[in-house]
């Protein structure tokens, strides 16, 4: 291996850069972002697309709890409110929760954190995100035309029969798709071809594990994805009757298509977000992560399973029983590796050296959030406990405890624990803990409400409730606001930081893996010269703090 | 990288800065247009999924409205993109050989190929349109009950003339009387057997629903019952209800096929570019070899469409 590192240090244009010089600063102008092939620029624009459709889908959120403070019409009227939750679900899931993590921290972290110069289609990556651009404008589009009414899963015969402009919408998804099936062949790619020659697959940082296993099932599902909505589109356009029953064609055909991608799509929310996690918990221990291996394969198991699934969505869609059973069951059985990645996190922390930094802050409350998310799953995985909660705020609850406060709280860690490595700046850390409180509050008392709602019968997606339920709606309504309050200040300390913040070290917080191994910013090749050699990702015993530099430093390898 | 870019002259003219060699290069491409062609199949396999499910479901549909597709225009096409992958893999061969005009000649003959099987396909949409053999709310209930007679099927002369494939002229006018019978015989059978799994139709659609094509004023009203099923397996064959979801996945399959044949037409005449050029040659032919891997699976995927389209049994 070491030839082939020396080929790359002779090579003239990957000489040194000059001192100072960055990522960021390497090159000037709008052009040199919009044009760049740079996989951290990539992965910077995403950051910023994805977290402005955050913004977006977080106002709708407000709108929709703001307007269930009273039973009746509070804002707005029904239809108005029908199309709010439909497009706070749709921009929240495929413009911001599916690509965020891959697409932002991914193709920043992936190629460094392999040792590469970038990942291994730099032009697909960044077509892939004007793919993800032009699949948003036209979501955007369809908003300002007529904003769909349908939900974010565009049912049958719903989708078919409103008057709202489906079609934009649902080929906006389409191209979001390709946005998102691009990231994940690079990714693989990447990880096959461009890992170096001495990192073995069990010498990855896990996170890249999570990555591999996200982007298996981007490949793998997205296609049947991109077929349904071209089938809807065509039903719609062409009144092709595949879908509808006046014409010989199947409605719940369409929900089967739609949960063969739209529940495999859960992991890819969820697995990128435990790979940070994993990351996070061993840093911020400053320990060994226990039990490696499982941990990784669990991520591939997770993915497999998440296949076999999709039928669970359909527990009262008048699917057989034997069909409902055995989905039940294998249902059950997706709570064995994300169990073993919780205990595994756990057993890192015992006698470890905690250091409560914000973005372990975020990673406790993480593994606390998401085993409520997952347990009830379970609840809802049993098929008679299913047909009392199908369709209520239960369900609500269910998955944004899961994709809320397990996909959401792993993307502010990472976002806190990653902050320094891409812009080169020190956020201020009580202004963030506080931050994290108020989002840690704000979003138990949204949610956790919204379990007594549901298990009391109340249904999802109604304009209007019972008297009865008006203290637990508001109470809601307030925990939303709480977190919003939360977010703005982040928002506001890590915008601030940019300007004002101190200059960070190379490696703030202990990191062991590759990415604390470069400058922060890293400059334009991700290493001044060679990446250094690696060994186990996470052998914390070579990684030493520096009071003078208030950096941590990696001994030189030995043996 | 517009700052580093001189120094690109130092090493393989095709290299990309962030491999190593080209050999990493070329292997990454390859894994890459792999599992691109294995998300091409995830896709199609939506439509043979809904297609494996209406066969089952509806037999009698497929068997009666497969007869409107002409088995002789869609033989000579599936022959076309055959030759098609013989002269792209030619092509393949070529440039890693660096036989720049034996490549742009196999190049040029794809490309012909191509252009000859959309023209067919042309030639064959074309008929379908004009007998109102189209999908959902578009589709013309055909008033010969599925005899093709001389109007909905041109290529049943042929078809009956084949005489290596008896059953495939099933239903056809031509066709002795006694493999007509046996089709019914099957037709009838399939049809009871539809019938009796079959919730009560649902009633027909107010005519405001139905959108506007002239040509559906034919047949009001966009549910079309087929006439009551001949138990006895004689007279007329029976229609079926709905045989317009055949057509909705006739459509969609061979449509979303057709597509994928025009994006190969444009990389191709793309690589006919870059070969007149002289591009290609035995250190550099990635993309040569990439879009022959494309083709194929174009070619294959016609290859599966054509038996489950045209020769239903």
């Amino acid at each position: 291996m070491t030839t082939t590192h020396v080929a790359v240090g002779s090579r003239p244009h990957s000489a040194e850069a000059q001192p100072g010089e960055n990522y960021l600063n390497c090159s000037h102008g709008l052009k040199s972002w919009l044009l760049t092939l740079d996989h951290k620029r990539i992965g910077v624009m995403y950051l910023i697309a994805t977290l402005g459709s955050f913004l977006l889908g977080g106002i709708f959120a407000l709108l929709v709890r703001t307007e269930h403070l009273t039973a009746g019409k509070t804002i707005m009227d029904a239809d108005t409110y029908n199309q709010m939750f439909t497009l706070h679900g749709a921009v929240m899931v495929f413009l911001f929760i599916i690509p965020a993590i891959p697409a932002a921290f991914g193709n920043f972290v992936l190629p460094i954190m392999l040792g590469a110069k970038d990942v291994a289609f730099p032009r697909l990556n960044l077509a892939s995100f004007y793919f993800w651009i032009a699949g948003a404008v036209l979501a955007v589009v369809s908003i300002a035309i007529n904003a769909p009414d349908t939900g974010w899963t565009f049912y049958t015969p719903y989708s078919t029969s409103t008057a709202t402009s489906v079609i934009p919408v649902v080929f906006g998804v389409f191209i979001l798709g390709f946005s998102s099936i691009f990231t994940g062949l690079n990714f693989i790619v990447t990880i096959h071809k461009l890992r170096p020659k001495e990192m073995g697959w069990f010498q990855m940082p896990l996170f890249l594990w999570g990555l591999y296993a996200t982007a298996l099932i981007q490949i793998l599902a997205t296609p049947v994805l991109a077929i349904t909505l071209l089938l809807l589109i065509l039903e719609r356009s062409l009144g092709i009757g595949i879908f509808d029953p006046a014409l010989g064609g199947d409605p719940v055909l369409f929900q089967h298509f739609f949960w063969f991608y739209s529940h495999p799509a859960v992991y890819i929310m969820i697995l990128p977000a435990m790979g940070i996690i994993s990351e996070l918990i061993t840093t911020y221990s400053h320990k060994h992560i226990f039990s490696y291996r499982f941990i990784a394969y669990s991520s591939v198991a997770i993915a497999i399973f998440g296949f076999l699934v999709w039928g669970h969505h359909m527990f009262t869609s008048g699917q057989s029983s034997l069909l409902s059973m055995i989905f039940s069951a294998i249902t059950f059985s997706v709570a064995i590796p994300s169990a073993i990645k919780v205990f595994n996190w756990v057993v890192t922390m015992y006698k470890g050296s905690i250091d409560l930094k914000t973005p372990m802050w975020y990673a406790l409350i993480f593994i606390w959030v998401f085993s409520i998310g997952g347990l009830t799953g379970i609840f809802l995985g049993t098929l008679s406990v299913d047909v009392h909660l199908h369709d209520t705020y239960f369900v609500v609850a269910h998955f944004h405890y899961v994709m809320f406060g397990g996909t959401v709280m792993a993307l502010l860690g990472g976002l806190h624990h990653w902050w320094p490595k891409m812009f080169g700046r020190m956020y201020n850390e009580r202004w963030a803990q506080v931050a994290t409180f108020l989002v840690f509050v704000g979003f138990n008392l949204t949610f956790f409400t919204q379990f007594v709602m549901g298990s009391r019968g109340m249904p999802r997606r109604y304009y209007m409730y019972p008297e009865e339920f008006t203290n637990w709606h508001v109470a809601s309504t307030w925990g939303s606001y709480i977190m919003a309050a939360g977010f703005v200040l982040t928002a506001i300390y890590l915008l601030r930081s940019l300007a004002k913040g101190p200059i960070a070290p190379m490696n703030p917080w202990g990191g062991a893996t590759l990415e604390w191994q470069t400058t922060s910013p890293p400059p334009h090749y991700n290493f001044d010269g060679d990446p250094p050699k690696t060994g186990d990702p996470y052998d914390f015993d070579r990684v030493k703090y520096d009071p003078e530099t208030g950096s941590y430093y990696h001994e030189p390898l030995r043996g | 990288m517009t700052a580093h870019s001189a120094a690109h002259a130092e090493h393989p003219p095709h290299l990309a800065h962030h491999f190593e060699t080209p050999v990493q290069q070329f292997e990454s491409g390859k894994l890459g247009m792999w599992l691109f062609l294995g998300t091409e199949l995830l896709m199609f396999g939506g439509l043979f999924c809904a297609y494996a499910i209406y066969r089952a479901n509806h037999p009698d549909i497929f068997l009666y409205a497969h007869q409107f597709l002409d088995k002789k225009l869609g033989g000579i096409n599936t022959v076309v993109l055959i030759c098609s992958s013989l002269t792209m893999a030619w092509a393949v061969r070529a440039a890693q050989l660096g036989q720049r005009a034996l490549l742009v000649l196999m190049l040029l003959l794809t490309l012909a190929c191509a252009g000859g099987f959309m023209g067919i396909k042309y030639v064959e949409y074309k008929a379908k349109f004009e007998h109102g053999l189209l999908p959902g709310t578009h589709y013309v209930a055909q008033t010969d009950h599925g005899h093709g007679g001389d109007h909905a099927a041109p290529g049943h002369e042929a078809a009956a003339g084949e005489a290596a494939a008896p059953h495939a002229a099933a239903g056809d006018a031509h066709a002795t009387p006694a493999e007509g019978d046996a089709v019914a015989h099957e037709m009838a059978a399939d049809e009871a057997a539809a019938h009796a799994l079959e919730v009560t139709p649902t009633p027909p659609v107010s005519a405001a629903d139905a959108p506007k094509i002239g040509r559906a004023a034919a047949a009001p009203g966009t549910f079309r019952p087929g006439p009551e099923p001949t138990t006895d397996g004689h007279g007329p064959a029976a229609v079926p209800a709905n045989p317009q979801i055949f057509f909705g996945i006739y459509f969609a399959m061979t449509g979303l096929h057709g597509f994928h044949v025009l994006a190969g037409m444009i990389v191709i005449t793309w690589l006919l570019v870059l070969s007149l050029r002289g591009t290609f040659g035995p250190d550099y032919f990635t993309p040569v070899d990439l879009v022959g891997l494309y083709w194929h699976i174009v070619d294959l995927i016609w290859i599966f469409l054509f038996p489950l389209l045209y020769l239903i049994h």
